[in-house]
């Protein structure tokens, strides 16, 4: 063991919170969520389904409470939340988009994009699938 | 790095340096992301496409091979996927051997158990078992 503790990554604490900070911790976080309520209702879902029009009933029930919508909107953000800033790291992985400006740029475009996406896509669900 | 040349002599009998296995780690991550991306607008997509979100169309849905294999793969991948993003958390969050060992094993058994018992559930549908 080391003398003294070693510093861990990444230090909420210490970074000047800027686009590309948020972006990062909510790529974890949005992900973290996606990994235990997503994968969660994914499962619960098919397996309402697999079980017969009874048990879906149920599953649709707690689907249309008004927390049941909260979380299920809460998910599409993390969905895309997750999946833009996911784009942005791949796109980071190849060595382009670390210029300040650029990356501040495409940060900011991740929580907007996400925000219009799932917006897009409720107004369209709630509006009666048009 | 490795314990190799660039090692100070104390670092390489020690054994310190990486266990070669990050680079997969991360590659994995990497790969099943790209097929979730395609995976995820794929769910969203047909979603959005269905004529009704009761059971019925869903039944009729994930029955044919256009619906229950994209589906088992999504599982199949978003689990692994989330396995290997859970771990990177838990290594740089939770401090001590002993409870990193302890959660990525819990995280592990969690993941093979909800991946199961999806699986199950799409097979239960698409071979006629489904109500």
């Amino acid at each position: 063991m080391a003398a003294h503790p070693r510093p861990l990554s990444p230090h909420l604490t210490v970074w000047r919170w800027g686009p590309g900070m948020a972006v990062s911790i909510l790529h974890r976080i949005t992900g973290g969520g996606l990994t235990v309520v997503g994968l969660a209702v994914l499962t619960w879902w098919l397996i309402a389904i697999a079980s017969g029009a009874e048990t879906y009933a149920e599953f649709s029930k707690a689907a249309n409470h008004p927390l049941g919508l909260v979380v299920l909107i809460g998910l599409t953000w993390a969905f895309f939340q997750h999946l833009l800033s996911g784009i942005r790291h791949l796109v980071m992985d190849t060595g382009a988009a670390f210029e300040l400006g650029t990356n501040k740029m495409f940060a900011l475009l991740t929580i907007i994009g996400s925000i219009v996406l799932t917006a897009a896509l409720w107004a369209y669900v709630l509006g009666g699938r048009a | 790095m490795s314990a190799g040349e660039s090692s100070t002599p104390l670092a390489k009998v020690a054994g310190l340096g990486s266990a070669r296995e990050g680079g997969e780690h991360w590659l994995t991550e990497r790969v099943t992301s790209i097929a979730l991306l395609l995976l995820g607008v794929w769910l969203v997509a047909s979603l959005l496409l269905l004529p009704a979100l009761d059971q019925k169309t869903l039944v009729e849905w994930l029955r044919g091979a256009s619906g229950a294999v994209p589906m088992a793969l999504l599982v199949v991948t978003a689990f692994v996927h989330a396995l290997d993003g859970m771990k990177v958390v838990v290594d740089d969050y939770v401090h001590g051997e002993g409870n990193r060992f302890a959660l990525n094993t819990l995280l592990l058994f969690a993941a093979i158990g909800g991946a199961a018992l999806a699986l199950f559930a799409i097979g239960r549908i698409a071979f006629g078992g489904a109500a």
